[in-house]
Order: C-alpha cells, then sequence, then structure tokens
C-alpha cells in the first residue's frame, strides 16, 4: 500500500511532469470507448423501457418530439413495468432466475471450496496438473461445454447407460429438460470460476498460522473454522459473484438443457425481443434485471479496484 | 499446510474432476462413431471429421469468427493496456470510480443485457448517423468493450507487481515518458498483454449471445451456427467439431503454461 502522502505526491507530479498530453491520451481513449459503448447503451435500454411500443422501425415511440409549435413534448410510459407486474409469466420468471442463480452459487461454493482446499493441500508436484486441469475448461468453449452436457445427461447419454449398465436403475432418469438439469450445467460451467479465486486466496494464507492454531491446542477443524476458512472469505465472496451475476441472467443453459419448466428472465428477454419483436418489453425487462443485480455489480467492482491492483 | 487431507475432501476432488471431465470424454469418444444415432457406438470412424471439411456454413462461419477474434484481441489490447495504466499508474485523478466501475463491470454483466444494449446503441447510431451497418464491425465492437474488462484485470496486476524504481529510475536519467514505457514498461508486460490478447480471442470465438444481438443479416458466427444445429437435435459433425476446438484448446493451454513454467525456473 502506498501512503497517503506519497500518493499524493505522486497527482502532482503528474501534473507537472512531462508527457501530462501522452497521460491525457491515455486515459482519453478507453474512457470515451467504455462510455460510449458501455455507458450509454444502458442509458438508452432505460430510455426505450419507459417508451411507447409502435408497429415500425424502430418499433418504438420517441419520447421527445416537438410539436408543431416547437414546444417540446415529453412521452413517457410506466406501461411496460406495469405489463411486467401484471403478467405472471414475468414474475414467475423473475423469482425463478434469482433461485436458480442462488442455489446454484451454493452448490459452486460448497464444491468449489472442497476442490480448491483439495488442491491447496495436494503434494506440489500434483498440484500444477490439478490447477492446469481447472484451467482447461475455464477456456474451452462455453457452447461447447453445455453442448457436451446433453449428450450426457440425455435418457441415452452416458450417465443413464452406465447407471443402467451398473443395475442401479431399470429406467433411465429423466434429467434433460427439468431445472436440475439447469442446476447442473450452471454450476458445470462456472465451477472454475469459484474454485480460482478460492484457490488463490489459500495459496496466499500463511501455513505456520495453522501450525501455531495448533501448538495452542486447537483441533484441525476448529483450526479451519476459525482461521482458514475466515482468511479464504475474500476468494469465496469473488467467486459467487462471478457465479450468481451472470447465472441470473443466463440465457443458454435453461434454453438448451431446461425444458419450460424453468424459465428464467434470460430467456424471457430473449424470446421477447426476438419472437415479440417488443423492444420497449424487451427493455423493460433488462432494467428490471439491473435493478436486482445493481447491488452485487458494484460490490463486485468495489472487490475488484482492491483485488485486482496488485499487491 | 499441516496434517493429512480428509478423505472426504479428496474424494469430493476426485468427484469434481469426473463431473468436469465426463461429459468432454463423452463428446470426443462418440465423435469417432460411426452411427448417426450419437449414443449408439457402430465402430471407430473418422467419417463426421470428412463431412465436417465439407460443411460450407459451418467454416464460412469459423472464418467469421477468426477475423472477429482477430480484430476483438487486438482492439481489447490497446484498450485495456491503456485502461491498466490509467488505473495503476495515474493516481486518484477525477472520474476514476466511474472509470474503475466501467471497466469492471462488463466481467459480470449478463451477456442478454451487453447484447441488447448495444443493439440498442447500434440502431439509434444508424438513424442518426447513418451508420456504421450491422454486422462484422459492430460484433467487433461490441465484443472488444467486454474483452477490454479481461484484458484490463490482466495487465493491471502485473502492472501493480511492478517495480517502479525502474520507470523512476530512467526518468530521473532523462528519458522522456514515451520512451520509458517504450524501452522499459512495454517489455515487462507484454507477457500479461499476451495472456490478455489470447483471452480477449478465446472469449471473442466463443460468444454466441452477444453476437446474435448485433450481427446483421448475412453475418452468422461460428457460435451462431452451432446454436442453430444444436437446436435442431444432437449431430455428430458438432461432436468432431468440438472434438477439435478442444484438441487445440487443451495443447495452447499446455504449451503456454509449460513456457511459462520454464521461464521461471
Amino acid at each position: 500500500m502506498r501512503s497517503p502522502a506519497k500518493s499524493f505526491a505522486a497527482v502532482v507530479r503528474s501534473l507537472n511532469q512531462p508527457g501530462a498530453a501522452g497521460r491525457l491520451t491515455a486515459l482519453a481513449i478507453p474512457y470515451a470507448w467504455l462510455g460510449l459503448f458501455f455507458l450509454l447503451p444502458l442509458l438508452i435500454v432505460l430510455k426505450i423501457s419507459v417508451s411507447e411500443s409502435v408497429m415500425g422501425i424502430p418499433p418504438y415511440e420517441p419520447i421527445l418530439t416537438f410539436a408543431e409549435n416547437a414546444t417540446l413534448q415529453i412521452h413517457l410510459t410506466f406501461s411496460n413495468f406495469v405489463l411486467l407486474l401484471r403478467d405472471d409469466m414475468y414474475v414467475v420468471a423473475y423469482v425463478n432466475s434469482v433461485k436458480i442463480a442462488a442455489i446454484s452459487t451454493l452448490i459452486s461454493v460448497l464444491l468449489g471450496y472442497t476442490m480448491a482446499y483439495g488442491i491447496a493441500r495436494s503434494p506440489l508436484r500434483w498440484r500444477y496438473l490439478l490447477l492446469m486441469l481447472i484451467i482447461i475448461p475455464f477456456w474451452t468453449s462455453f457452447l461447447i461445454r453445455i453442448y457436451a452436457m446433453i449428450g450426457f445427461l440425455k435418457d441415452n447419454g452416458l450417465v443413464n447407460n452406465l447407471l443402467m449398465a451398473l443395475g442401479i436403475i431399470d429406467q433411465p432418469l429423466a434429467i434433460m429438460y427439468t431445472p436440475a438439469a439447469v442446476y447442473i450445467g450452471i454450476v458445470y460451467s462456472y465451477l472454475p470460476f469459484m474454485v480460482l479465486p478460492i484457490y488463490a486466496a489459500l495459496e496466499r494464507m500463511d501455513p505456520s498460522l495453522l501450525e501455531a492454531a495448533s501448538d495452542l491446542g486447537a483441533k484441525p477443524w476448529k483450526a479451519f473454522l476459525r482461521v482458514t476458512l475466515p482468511l479464504s472469505m475474500p476468494g469465496v465472496v469473488a467467486g459467487s459473484l462471478l457465479v450468481f451475476i451472470p447465472a441470473v441472467g443466463e440465457f443458454v443453459i435453461p434454453e438448451l438443457l431446461g425444458g419450460l419448466g424453468s424459465p428464467m428472465i434470460g430467456k424471457v428477454l430473449w424470446a421477447e425481443f426476438f419472437s415479440n419483436r417488443d423492444w420497449p418489453v424487451s427493455s423493460a425487462v433488462a432494467v428490471a434485471m439491473l435493478a436486482l443485480l445493481v447491488v452485487p455489480v458494484m460490490m463486485f467492482d468495489r472487490f475488484a479496484s482492491r483485488y485486482f491492483r496488485g499487491r | 499446510m499441516t496434517g493429512r487431507t480428509p478423505w472426504f475432501v479428496i474424494s469430493v476432488l476426485i468427484l469434481g474432476y469426473l463431473f468436469l471431465y465426463g461429459p468432454i470424454f463423452s463428446l470426443v469418444f462418440y465423435s469417432f462413431n460411426e452411427s448417426r444415432l450419437v449414443t449408439v457406438w457402430a465402430g471407430f470412424s473418422t467419417r463426421w471429421y470428412g463431412e465436417l471439411m465439407h460443411n460450407d456454413a459451418l467454416l464460412s462461419g469459423a472464418w467469421l469468427s477468426l477475423q472477429i477474434a482477430f480484430l476483438t484481441a487486438c482492439a481489447a489490447v490497446v484498450l485495456g493496456t491503456l485502461a491498466a495504466f490509467a488505473l495503476i499508474r495515474f493516481g486518484n485523478f477525477r472520474g476514476r470510480t466511474l472509470f474503475a466501475g466501467m471497466v469492471t463491470a462488463p466481467l459480470v454483466m449478463p451477456e442478454v443485457i451487453t447484447g441488447l444494449s448495444l443493439l440498442l446503441l447500434f440502431v439509434a447510431m444508424e438513424s442518426v448517423l447513418g451508420g456504421p451497418k450491422r454486422g462484422m464491425m459492430t460484433i467487433v465492437i461490441a465484443h472488444a468493450t467486454f474483452a477490454t474488462a479481461y484484458v484490463t484485470v490482466v495487465v493491471q496486476s502485473r502492472l501493480g507487481q511492478l517495480d517502479m524504481s525502474l520507470e523512476e529510475a530512467a526518468m530521473d536519467l532523462g528519458a522522456r515518458p514515451f520512451k520509458v514505457v517504450r524501452v522499459i514498461t512495454l517489455p515487462l508486460i507484454w507477457p500479461a498483454m499476451l495472456a490478455g490478447w489470447l483471452l480477449a480471442f478465446t472469449l471473442s470465438f466463443d460468444d454466441l449471445v452477444v453476437a446474435t444481438f448485433t450481427s446483421g443479416p448475412g453475418a452468422k458466427t461460428l457460435p451462431m451456427e452451432v446454436f442453430s444445429s444444436v437446436r435442431m437435435g444432437v449431430s455428430p459433425q458438432i461432436n468432431a467439431l468440438a472434438t477439435i476446438f478442444i484438441v487445440v484448446v487443451t495443447s495452447a493451454v499446455v504449451i503456454a503454461n509449460q513456457l511459462a513454467f520454464r521461464r521461471r525456473a
């Protein structure tokens, strides 16, 4: 950490030193890009979510128009949001998305923590291989992995064939097109995002802390609860946010693995946009999703700005 | 760490790896299956690999995706490296909080929101400015925007670890800032920039949702082709394609790690 005095000195230096113009350019380019292609689009979504939908291109009413006598008229409508609240389909999809994302995150924490813990405790010559085996799926195509899951879970897929060959079941388990398949798909896809930050937190831990706990008479499980777990919490928080936030808006997994019984907001938004061509309603769905995610996203931002700055 | 690893940790670890790799192995295995029915084994064959080479839709999708991924990765490395510099070296400039937020939020933003919002922007731009036409370039812009976030994270953590005294020494010896960056900083951070480039390339090559929203008529990327054929049902050609993809990615990751490992040792 740099002391406040030092960072103040750095700011003063940065203003006086040669190359201030270069620094300004270096900052202005990404700033302008993100402002134009990240922030502005979100504001447009917000704007269209309060516009009236019409037939035409683009299929929404402008919210600002000039009437004949050159007075500015504002058309704002909250009917799109009222529709979301009135129609059960949206409310059910909304609640269901949060439920599926939360439960999947919890399962990922339990599985991911145990795996990260196992890797961190493995002998050094194994650890490199075990980590690599977590990283490879992380780089492999998301769509291909979901596709692989279909072949794995379906009625005549590997899991059912194996269980039937072993005589554990007589009839294939219907997993595909159920909510269970969606949970499995989310945990499967996002598991590396959970394991890697938890492993990083565990690896940073000073092993002498555990020795000290054991010298002071703490049982291993108590040392785990009082020392290891609290110290690895930043990894758990980072992993949970990396799983929960994208999972709420997931489209591909419920579309390919889930059936009609597991509606999620991402799927509803997609259908409103591509099938119904109702831009204002799909924007309203997006705004409703953002309202839910704004707190987790801000938590993630705060966390990331501390975490990624290097030490 | 001290003490024995509990048996249940080891069993969960084994189960976890089976879970991660079971579906992939089953896919690779059935890609060499003679039968069209993906799960009935009818003998070894490379027939689907041959048919894949004649599937024009998938091939042209792959070519388009490669071009998009290449352009995305180059743009994202430039933007992300500049952003990382700003965040690490420029102190607390005005608007830093907003900037840091805009850099990290795309990492977790659900793809449907990114896709929808960018499409609405492109439509608005088309009606006000008359362009850009929706197609390859709009997909590149969309991909570069979220890929920049990943590059920034990778370069940022490398920059944060660097010893600033090297740069300060060069400055004290009278080097111009631009020269310091070129001679001292860039040689030290290029491995992170390369990692960021590869990450951006992979993310772009793999993206379905954002590309579907921001694409125009006629521009169908590989994931879009794969998605529409998967929706029709499981096809052995896709198994073959996926196997090739997995082999390429696995070798790339292993080679990259070997290189990084040897460098350190």
